[in-house]
């Protein structure tokens, strides 16, 4: 890598930018891992829109913090990253992506209706536009949610085995928010997905503090390596 | 694969008639409607959509176009040219 990583004196202000940032950045890049391999061309675009919604919330974060938005995207180390884990874990299959939208998206959606209202200009501004995209989100996502949960045997199993190994992730989506508000969101689609959400027990977490696990690293490296190549390319 | 076809009509302007763009493929009408969103309204086209089930839509015969359409080809009297349209009709 021929070009070094930023430091960053992290402001409460620039920590929270960064934190809801880095969730849109990070899920919008692995719905772009989709694109040439979706199950069909329509949710392939589909996938893609949603992508280019998060990555465009996540420039106009990273652009109220005052600092290059490319630097924060292309120059930090994975310990700078702020998303929460359930972001950058690999698509797994159509299911998994699907619930992993599902979960986060119910949880960015209730965080952007609130957030129309925010003290902050920035974030108020942005909300405007991120909660109409993020209640698509959630609504695409609940809809497929319903279909393979209550679609065939298989994709039942699939669905159900998703939801499991992604609910310990959901801690940290509802850390700083209203758990129950949250559950009782996403309660009645699982229900008519005819899936069981598990038990809140344990839940993983270390995102926000910069802990994250080894696939961050391999989706930075695959996301940044071209700028930090080539430093100041363009195309 | 045998997911239905579904047409995708797009009305890009109040006042306008719903146009026919092109199809998609979906489970059912909910999908069709958000695949036909996703395919056909990306760069602000539309202000309304509906999909149709592809089989719903009954076709002339392409054999029979002479004897359908031909007819009219001598029949300019029906033309609206030989007055003048007011601006303020806007689309007709």
């Amino acid at each position: 890598m021929a070009t070094t990583s930023i430091a960053l004196d992290e402001s409460p202000r620039i920590r929270t930018l960064l934190t809801l940032a880095d969730d849109a950045l990070i899920l919008g890049h692995r719905l772009s891992e989709w694109t040439g391999h979706a199950p069909t061309l329509e949710e392939e675009l589909a996938l893609a829109n949603i992508a280019l919604d998060l990555i465009g919330q996540a420039r106009a974060l990273y652009q109220a913090t005052g600092i290059d938005e490319d630097a924060l995207a292309y120059l930090r180390d994975p310990h700078q990253f702020r998303n929460a884990l359930a972001v950058e874990l690999p698509n797994g299959d159509f299911a998994f992506t699907i619930v992993r939208l599902f979960l986060v998206s119910a949880a960015s959606d209730a965080f952007w209706r609130g957030a129309v209202g925010a003290d902050d200009p920035d974030i108020a501004a942005i909300a405007g536009k991120a909660e109409k995209e993020t209640a698509y989100h959630v609504r695409h996502a609940a809809d497929w949610l319903v279909r393979l949960g209550d679609g065939t045997a298989e994709s039942h199993r699939r669905a159900q085995s998703a939801l499991d190994a992604l609910w310990p992730y959901t801690g940290e989506l509802t850390a700083s928010a209203d758990r129950p508000a949250w559950l009782h969101a996403v309660g009645p689609v699982l229900q008519r997905a005819t899936l069981t959400p598990p038990a809140d027990g344990w839940m993983q977490s270390g995102g926000r503090q910069g802990r994250h696990t080894e696939h961050l690293g391999h989706l930075l490296a695959e996301m940044q390596v071209l700028p930090r190549t080539y430093p100041g390319a363009t195309w | 694969m045998n997911t239905p076809l579904w047409e995708v009509f797009v009305r890009a302007r109040n006042g306008l008639a719903h146009k026919h763009v092109g199809s998609v493929h979906a489970a059912d009408a909910t999908m069709a409607l958000q695949a036909a969103r996703d395919v056909y309204t990306r760069r602000g086209e539309a202000l309304s959509l509906w999909v149709v089930p592809s089989h719903a839509i009954v076709a002339s015969d392409p054999a029979d176009r002479e004897s359908l359409f031909e007819p009219t080809g001598s029949k300019i009297y029906r033309h609206p040219t030989f007055y003048e349209v007011p601006d303020e009709v806007g689309h007709m």
